[in-house]
Order: structure tokens, then sequence, then C-alpha cells
């Protein structure tokens, strides 16, 4: 499902990426895990190139992307990438100048020219999904900051993506709001949704990844099951990160 | 204290608009010019060429006809003459105010301006005449009954024209009329005869002729206050004199206005008993409200180019790249840094020859191009005021660029630029006042020519601030509502 290969980013002499070189099989969920600016989220934004490179290449949902996509032609391909692949962000995003349904139905109205009936319908089953079936018209400040984080996860699915890409979607949430987001991302999971979240729970992590991977310094420093990596870390780095966690 | 200052304010306001503050009742005039040695006379140097005018060759310095005249009849009061600079049209009110001794520009001798001031000895004998395209149908001003004439504001020619059944469109310029004519927006031109020969049937307009026959003629006299009656004497006896010793005609050959109607016995008072002092009546409110409603219409037309144009201007200069956003940032320097008042006229005189827009067209055009230049510049402020991860979002979900300014972005950024388009609404409704330079009688022009009709600025100048304020009163709170439901989510910080 993704295929990353020697993956490089620098912003002028500081070297964000260092070849990263992963692969995700369909269904599997993912937790990016590590010390802040590690390059977690970059690594994340460069999957659905929200951010551009300036080496290797990415495989995604079928699309292969390339350092320095401008042209006319290599626009259109990331836009049709683009609802393949959903990202939800650490403050929601969502638009408040449109009610929660409204939210869900801009991205199937206006990039898949779906007609209104068709994606109301579709919007108010993927609210119910996460919970909110009877706030459909509220606007997103008359929600609370978990609500609006399910009503973000929702707009993402709304485009029927392959891939989801979680951008710590619980960092600014309160405990007891994190609870509620974090059910929704367990029964994607569940579902067999095929996931990369960038978190800091790790008990979240271990419930719902497959697989972890610890992001140190532009690169992949360890990869694998929840229990291997968080149990016995084998570097000095996760070692560090998981002890300052407990 | 605060009270205090208001009251006073409110003391001036009504003082000023009573026109109550003569400083100069008490007369004594001629005693005080011969004591400092200066007679001032006030006049205005937009009246051009021949009357009262910078020298070409020196600037400093300004020459005409009147001034040999005043400078003849002060030598003769032992005296020296020094001009003041005043808009023409409040030469009467400022001399009663005392702001100089004698008013002196081609200030026609009225029934009406003999109730309020002293007119001295006529020194000029003139004509109105009647400028038409050649080849025109029209001889005699009942010919032309339902047309367009030109005229300047508060001019006996006005006056005349008012009591025609035509419509009479007012100047403030001796140049514009003769232009419009040539360009057939108007189908006439009734002026003194000194400004038809000098400005409209000449050699650079060679398709307008100047009609034989004097519509009507009258005298141009000093004014003088109705206090200074010494003074009137004293400068009654001096032009007599001058008239009498060939002084006059001497300055009149030199300037080439000397012709046979000089010889002739001056003319009566002009009859302006068409137009004599009018009260606010239900007339004069109708005439009003159409003004308003210009107003009204100009400024939303005007609006409704504004807001698209300026929100494409901000577009491409937050986006456009190099260059689509430097021209953009080119378009909004030109228009925000030059004055709207030098646009219209551009617009209207100065595209005049190669594509004719009617006087409305033109003043919706011109304040609509100009306020675009701000809009744009508001819309843009508060493009980059949206947070960032709203259009990170919208790429997220797969929209291209158009599709997110549209959808996501614009509509943020007009709540966000609520209040200040509200502010450039109501300054515009007050902008719209200059489209009067091009012809249009929108609502402050119709004061200005309502207070000359009823003799006061108090009523008139209250009927227009009331009209202004019932019409940006409910827009403002239009525009309130309109944010409250736009901006639900937006509440001020609490501090």
């Amino acid at each position: 499902m993704i295929s990353v290969r020697t993956l490089c980013k620098a912003h002028g002499a500081r070297r964000v990426l260092v070849d990263v070189t992963a692969e995700v099989a369909r269904g599997e969920t993912i937790a990016i895990v590590g010390p802040s600016g590690g390059g977690k989220s970059t690594l994340l934004r460069c999957l659905n190139y929200l951010e551009g490179f300036d080496g290797g290449e990415v495989v995604i949902a079928g699309v292969t992307l390339r350092p320095a996509m401008t042209s006319a032609r290599e626009r259109e391909v990331l836009r049709a990438l683009r609802t393949r692949v959903g990202m939800v962000f650490q403050q929601f995003n969502l638009f408040p100048h449109l009610t929660a349904l409204d939210n869900l139905t801009l991205g199937p109205r206006v990039v898949k020219r779906a007609d209104r009936g068709d994606a109301e319908a579709g919007a108010r089953a993927l609210l119910d999904r996460v919970g909110l079936g009877d706030r459909a018209g509220a606007y997103p400040h008359e929600l609370s900051g978990g609500q609006q984080q399910r009503v973000a996860i929702a707009r993402a699915l709304a485009q029927e993506p392959e891939v989801l890409l979680f951008d710590e979607p619980t960092s600014a949430l309160d405990p007891e709001m994190r609870d509620e987001v974090m059910a929704v991302i367990k029964t994607l999971a569940a579902g067999g949704m095929t996931m990369l979240v960038v978190t800091h729970e790790m008990q979240f992590a271990t419930d719902i990844a497959s697989r972890v991977w610890v992001i140190d310094r532009g690169g992949i420093a360890e990869d694998g099951p929840p229990a291997q990596v968080v149990g016995e870390p084998k570097t000095e780095v996760a070692r560090e990160y998981f002890g300052r966690l407990r | 204290m605060r009270w205090c200052v208001r009251i006073w304010l409110a003391a001036v306001v009504a003082c000023v608009a009573s026109g109550a503050c003569s400083s100069r009742d008490g007369g004594g005039t001629l005693a005080a010019v011969r004591e400092r040695g200066v007679l001032t006379y006030g006049a205005d140097l937009a009246g051009g060429e021949p009357y009262i005018y910078e020298d070409p060759a020196d600037k400093s310095r300004v020459i005409g006809f009147e001034v040999d005249i005043m400078n003849a009849l002060a030598a003769r009061l032992g005296v020296r003459a020094e001009m003041k600079q005043f808009a023409w049209q409040n030469l009467v009110p400022s001399l009663e105010r005392g702001d100089f001794d004698v008013a002196m520009n081609g200030l026609e001798a009225t029934a009406e301006r003999a109730d309020r001031i002293r007119l001295s000895q006529p020194y000029f004998t003139f004509a109105e005449t009647l400028a038409v395209r050649a080849g025109s149908p029209y001889k005699t001003l009942a010919d032309l009954k339902g047309k367009r004439v030109g005229t300047l504001s508060q001019t006996v020619a006005h006056d005349i024209l008012r009591a025609q059944p035509l419509e009479a469109v007012v100047y403030e310029g001796n140049v514009e009329p003769y232009l419009d004519l040539e360009q057939g927006r108007i189908d006439a031109v009734l002026l003194d005869n000194i400004i038809a020969q000098r400005y409209g049937c000449t050699s650079e307009h060679p398709t307008i002729v100047c009609l034989p026959d004097d519509v009507t003629r009258g005298t141009y006299i000093i004014g003088i206050r109705k206090a200074d009656p010494e003074l009137a004497a004293a400068i009654d006896s001096a032009i007599l004199a001058m008239r009498a010793d060939g002084t006059l005609e001497g300055i009149l050959r030199h300037a080439g206005l000397w012709d046979a109607r000089q010889t002739e016995p001056p003319p009566a008072l002009a009859d302006d008993s068409g137009v004599r002092a009018q009260a606010f009546d239900a007339d004069q409110l109708q005439l009003f409200l159409k003004g308003a409603a210009i107003t009204l219409a100009i400024s939303l037309l005007a609006f409704l180019i504004a807001v698209p144009l300026g929100a494409l201007l901000a577009v491409a200069r937050v986006y456009g790249g190099p260059v689509a956003g430097g021209l953009a940032r080119t378009y909004i320097e030109l228009f925000r840094g030059t004055p709207v008042l030098l646009q219209l006229y551009v617009l209207y005189y100065g595209l005049g020859p190669y594509y004719s827009l009617g006087p409305i067209e033109a003043a919706v055009l011109g304040l609509g191009l100009n306020y675009a230049a701000y809009e744009a510049e508001v819309y843009r402020g508060a493009l980059l005021a949206i947070p960032r991860g709203q259009s990170e979002a919208a790429k997220a979900l797969g929209l291209g660029t158009w599709q997110a300014l549209w959808h996501v972005l614009m509509p943020q950024a007009l709540r966000g630029a609520l209040p200040a388009m509200t502010n450039d609404f109501v300054s515009m409704l007050k902008d719209s006042s200059l489209v009067s330079v091009i012809t249009v009688i929108e609502l402050t022009k119709r004061m200005t020519i309502a207070a000359v009709d009823l003799r006061g600025w108090l009523v008139p100048g209250l009927a227009c601030a009331a009209l202004y304020l019932a019409m940006s009163l409910p827009l403002s709170e239009l525009a309130r509502r309109l944010e409250r439901r736009l901006a639900r989510d937006q509440r001020p910080h609490a501090l």
C-alpha cells in the first residue's frame, strides 16, 4: 500500500529526513513515535505531499511521488492522490463557516462532483459512525474539542480514502476527550483501514498498532511490533524516550 | 468640561450655518483701508483668463483685466490693491464674514445680490451667449426645450436656465461644459460672452459656434458690505471717473474686451425673480430624495464593482506570483495613490474623445475602480489572517487552488473583512459627493444648490445630513446583523 524509498528532505543545512525507507501493507496501523523534532510529522506530511521532499520516492495508493511535483499535470495527480489519502490534523482544522455536515460534504461535492443528496446521506452515516449523528447542523465552535476531532475524522473518511494519516490527533485534547477520539480510531483499525498515526500516547499505540516506528534525527530508529519495540527497545534513543513517558 | 466644548462647538456650527458671525457689521472699512494703505479684494483664480489669473510668464503674479481695474481704482483711493484667493461660490458669504474688503470677480448684478450686499457701479456689460454645435438646429433658448444645457453653478446663466423647461447641467470650470458640448453629452452651453468667446467658440473647438444674439445682458459689479456706504461711495465715484476719463476703456481694450455693449446704457438688474428665495417645500424635499436616491444608487453599483474586483486583486497579490501579483500591486498603488477626483476627471473628460461615458456611468466606474484598490487590501489582510491549517485541510481533501479559495478561504476572508467593508461603504456614500464634478447632481450637490435657493445652509444642511444618516444607519445595522450571522464563532478576546 505504501512504499517509502530513501526519502530525503533538508531545510537548508538541517537534514529533516535522512534516507527513510519503509513498507506498509494494506490494513496495517503504524504508530509513529519519538522525540520532538525528530521528523515524525514531516514524514507523515510527505506521504500526501503537503510537504515536498528533496530525494527518494514514495509510492502510495498506486501513485508515485517524486521531488518537485509542480507542473499542472503533476498537481492534478496530487489532487487525485489526496482523495485517496486522508489526513487528520492536531488542531482539527474544521472549516468554521460550515456546519459539521457541510464540512463533510464539501470534499465529495467539490472534488468528486457528488450529488448533494448522496453526499449528505453519506455524511450523515459517517457522523453516526463517529457518534455525532445528532450534531450534523452544529458549527465547529459549538462542538467540544473531542467532537470536533471526530468530525474531522469523519470529514477525512467522507472522501473514501485508502489510507488515513493522523498527525497527533489527541495532543490538543483534554484527557477525557482523548478517549472518545481514540475509540473512533480503534474501530477504524479494527475495520481494516490502513493508518499511520503520529502520537505520544504509548498505551494507545500498543493497543492499536500493528507496528511501531521510533523516529529520531530524520530516520526510523526502530521498526517492529509494539510488544517488541515498546517492551524491549534496542536503541538508546527508544529506551530514553519510553523511559521519559513512564 | 466636555459639555462646555460641545456647547461651544454647537454654537460655532449654528453660527457658521446661519451666517450670523459677521465680524465687520460696524462698517468703517474705508477708514481702515486708508489707514492700512491696502484695499483687499476677494477673487478666485479658477475663474481663469481674462478675469484674474496667474501670469504664465511669472506664476507669482496675478494679472487680468479685473486686476488692472482694481489697481487703477485703488490708486484713486490712494491705496494699493491686494487680491485674496477664495472659492468663487463663497465670495459673497466671505465678504459678509469680513475676510476681505470687497469682492470682485465677474460678480453679476442681480436683484438677489442687491438684497444682500451693496453693488457698485458696473465696470463691464456682458451678454449671456448661447453656444451650440455647428449645424445643430437650435437658434434660441426656446428651441432647447427638454434638452440638456450646460452652465456654471450659481451664475445668472444658471438662474436663466432654471426658469426654462430644460435640463440645466452644472459645471465647476470654464473648460468642461464646452468639452461636453463638443462630445454631444449636452446640446448647448449658456455662459457669459467673455467665457464663451475664450473657452467655447475658439479654434480649439471648430465644431462649436456661438449664436450671435445676446440671450440677455448683465453687468459685473464690485460687491461691498451693506455696512460700508462710505466705501461704496468712494468706489462708485472712482469707477465713474475711470469711465469718464477713458481709463476703463483703455483697460478693456488692452484685454480685447471692449465692444459696443460698453457704450450702451447698462441693462437693469438681471431678473432672477423666477428663482427668488424659496421655502423648503415638498418640491425641494422631492429633489433631496432624488439626490439621495442617486447617491445610494451610485454607491451601491460602485460597490458591486469594487467588491469582486478587490477580491480578485487580493487573490492576485497573495497567490498570483510575480506577474499577476505585480500587476495587482501596480493597480492598487495607482488607484490608491492618486485622488479619486482626478480619476473621475480622467474617466469622464480625459477618455471623452475616445469613449464617451455618461456621467452616471463614469461616476460608478470611477468610484468602483478606486474603491477596488482599498477593498483589495482589506481582503488581502483578511486572507492572511486565516490560519494556515485551513488551506492545508482544504488541500488534504483534494481541493484545487481556486476551489480552496472559493469554498474555504474567501468565505472566511469575507467575514473577517466585514467591519472594514461596512466602513468603506459608508465612506463611499459620502465620497460619492465628489461625482458632482462630472455634472451628477447627488445629495451633497443638491444641498449646495438648495442652500443658494433658500439663502441659507442650515435647513438644507440638516436635510442632507439626515438623509445621509438615513442611508448609512440601516446599512450599518444590516452589516452588523450579517456579521453576527457569519461570524458566530468570532467573539472578542476576554481581557
